[in-house]
């Protein structure tokens, strides 16, 4: 597979930044219900990894999932449809924000929980043997729960093809990770014998070759594998939930904000032009989400 | 006569003959041993890549169950003591019944979670609960408990092969070593077995054989169902009370004609009815059956009432354990009780 050039990976990022940034300023508007978590500041994790998928790969994603989906490829009017509500969303207004699946792409909101449906999907695909991969992403604070550590077992006893991404953004809602983590977190995984690689960077062009190697040696020899980013949430943990002093977070938006990263490996004109086309693509998602029906009560 | 344990073993192999997606995963389920009550005796030798021998992880194998099955493929999950089901039931209730409805669906999510439950054997407060009650009233997931009647490796069979899933079968382990009777084993009865709409989990009807019509109706399930039938026959010789009992082998609700097709129909007849199940008293699978009895039959409902276990802890010692659980004894007092009423 050809690498994405640097305009794409760009246009990735920013397609997920402005879908999030929308679903913040219209949270007020009255027009998305429920909750939310965003992604913002953490887009280069998924579109790190992400572009390495191929076609029947699995993916898992948490309560965190908008920029997983929109990294794996999904589609924005469907998207903020679901947070709308509507019947047209991409669980048909059943999920909500935290629980979709299209393809071959699964989200569930309780933390941990797909840590073992991973290892059973990636398990499936070896045995039936078509060559797919399965990623699953989880958040620091999920190094919290006891099934993952059951999954890590059964993943690496059978052999399963799944790569576990730690995105550690030092946070769990609002639990600095020093009152919620003992010991080091390759070390989980390293004592099930289970290969971890750790990166401590925002830039998408760091992340992109490391994930590209763990996903080439895991199609070579299938098992699982960990990937760790050190990463940076700029956001509240959902909406106006934010305890974090707010210097510590122009600090890190100011340092590690993988859109300006990135960007400074583009022309302006070019940068400008993603983002004009970007900025049309979203807001009309947006408006044809709204637009649409909500469901009969009783579907 | 072959055994609920027969048949069981039986049904899964066929499952596994019939179906190549089908795989087995649990505790101890490799040959010779297999498994702690023996069901999955022989699969390992017979499809030693389809059976996943694991650690001692619930709650990771009820969630790897759910992955391999999203993925297509037909996995039957072992879990050693049902009293262990507690361990899987966040993946039961969060995510394996949550995927085939919150993503939109319909979505199948093909496993079966087979667990042995029950007590009579002095195991004491954790290894002899009947807790399937606590996942009846959870939405898209089918609870299913074969009796000692019909086929029970066929229901299993089925239940693995057919149903869109996720199922949760529940063998009490005293079930295991009884003979399955048909007609020709029951002389004492007229045993017939109900196909119920839209369902291959069948339920089956005992009456007194040549008795007069039913004046008090027993519905049951599982191990229990057994008690009650031993029970009717006492009632029929010893007191001159002709009971008719109802078994299903579907005993959650969404779904379920038994109530419907069965159940209410045969209570317009009798007017009385003794559910008789093995589990707590308070908020069972009795609780509900005596609920939508009511429900439907308001005053024509002329009794109702409930043989349940104790509300306490299983104790392990003999005495102490049968007191504690229901015993024949028990549901023909309670019948003849509800007889004067
Ligand atoms: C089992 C479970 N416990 C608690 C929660 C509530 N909750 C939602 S997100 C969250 C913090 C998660 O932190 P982390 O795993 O680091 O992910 P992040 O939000 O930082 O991306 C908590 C506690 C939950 N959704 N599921
Ligand atoms: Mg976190």
């Amino acid at each position: 597979m050809s690498a994405p050039d640097n305009a794409a990976l760009y246009r990735a990022l920013y397609l997920i930044r402005r879908f999030e940034e929308t679903v913040l300023e219209e949270f007020a508007s009255g027009v998305f219900y429920g909750t939310t978590h965003t992604y913002i500041g953490e887009e280069a994790d998924a579109v790190g990894v992400l572009s390495h998928i191929r076609d029947g790969d699995v993916v898992f994603s948490n309560h965190r999932c908008h920029g997983h989906f929109i990294a794996y490829g999904g589609d924005l009017r469907a998207l903020f449809a679901e947070l709308m509500g509507k019947a047209g969303g991409v669980s048909g207004g059943r999920g909500g924000s935290q629980h979709i699946h299209w393809k071959d792409f699964y989200s569930n909101g309780i933390l941990g929980s797909t840590t073992p449906a991973a290892a059973g999907a990636a398990l499936a695909e070896k045995l039936k043997g078509t060559g797919a991969l399965t990623v699953c992403f989880i958040g620091d604070g999920t190094l919290g729960e006891g099934v993952l550590y059951e999954s890590l077992n059964m993943a690496a006893l059978w052999g399963a093809p799944v790569l576990y991404v730690v995105e550690n953004n030092r946070i769990a809602q609002t639990t600095p990770i020093e009152l919620a983590l003992a010991g080091s977190i390759p070390a989980r995984f390293e004592a099930f014998g289970i290969p971890a690689r750790e990166l401590d960077t925002s830039d998408v062009l760091e992340i992109l070759p490391v994930a590209g190697d763990l996903i080439a040696e895991m199609r070579a020899d299938p098992g699982p594998r960990a990937l760790i980013l050190h990463t940076c949430r700029f956001g509240p943990h959902s909406k106006g939930d934010d305890t974090r002093p707010a210097e510590l977070v122009e600090k890190m938006r100011a340092e590690r904000d993988p859109l300006t990263i990135h960007a400074a490996r583009l022309k302006k004109t070019e940068r400008t032009a993603i983002e004009d086309e970007v900025n049309a693509e979203v807001t009309a998602a947006f408006a044809a989400a709204k637009a649409e029906p909500m469901p009969e009560p009783m579907n | 006569m072959p055994t609920v344990l027969d048949s069981l073993n039986d049904g899964l192999h066929r499952a596994f003959a019939e179906d190549e997606r089908v795989l087995l995963l649990g505790e101890d389920i490799l040959d010779p041993y297999g498994g702690a009550f023996k069901v999955p005796r022989g699969l390992a030798t017979r499809y030693p890549d389809r059976v996943f021998t694991s650690p001692v992880s619930e709650a990771g194998l009820a969630g790897v169950a759910g992955g391999l099955a999203l993925r297509g493929l037909k996995p039957v999950v072992e879990i050693m003591f049902g009293d262990f089901l507690m361990l899987a039931a966040d993946q039961i209730l969060n995510s394996l019944t949550k995927f085939g409805w919150m993503y939109g669906g319909p979505l199948d999510v093909p496993l079966v979670i087979r667990t042995p439950m029950g007590g009579r054997r002095g195991y004491g407060p954790t290894h002899s609960q009947t807790i399937e009650k606590h996942f009846l009233g959870v939405p898209g997931l089918a609870v299913l408990a074969p009796a000692a009647l019909g086929d029970p490796g066929a229901l299993l069979a089925d239940a693995i092969l057919r149903d869109p899933g996720p199922v949760l079968f529940v063998e009490n382990k005293l079930l295991y070593l009884e003979p399955v009777r048909g007609a020709a084993h029951l002389p004492e009865f007229e045993l017939e077995a109900h196909t119920l709409p839209g369902d291959y989990a069948p339920a089956y009807s005992l009456r007194i054989a040549g008795a007069p019509p039913p004046t008090l109706t027993l519905a049951s399930y599982g191990y229990a169902a057994e008690l009650a039938r031993r029970a009717a026959l006492q009632l029929a010789y010893e007191h001159e009370v002709f009971a008719e009992v109802l078994v299903p082998t579907r005993i959650s609700f969404p779904g379920n004609a038994f109530f419907d097709d069965l159940l209410i129909p045969a209570l317009r007849q009798t007017g009385r009815l003794l559910a008789v199940e093995e589990g707590t008293r308070p908020l069972g699978w009795a609780a509900e059956v005596l609920a939508r009895a009511a429900e439907a039959l308001g005053p024509q409902l002329r009794a109702a009432g409930r043989v349940a276990a104790a509300d306490t802890p299983i104790p392990a010692s003999t005495p102490m354990e049968r007191a504690a659980l229901p015993q024949i004894e028990d549901i023909v007092a309670a019948a003849v009780k509800m007889m004067r009423l």
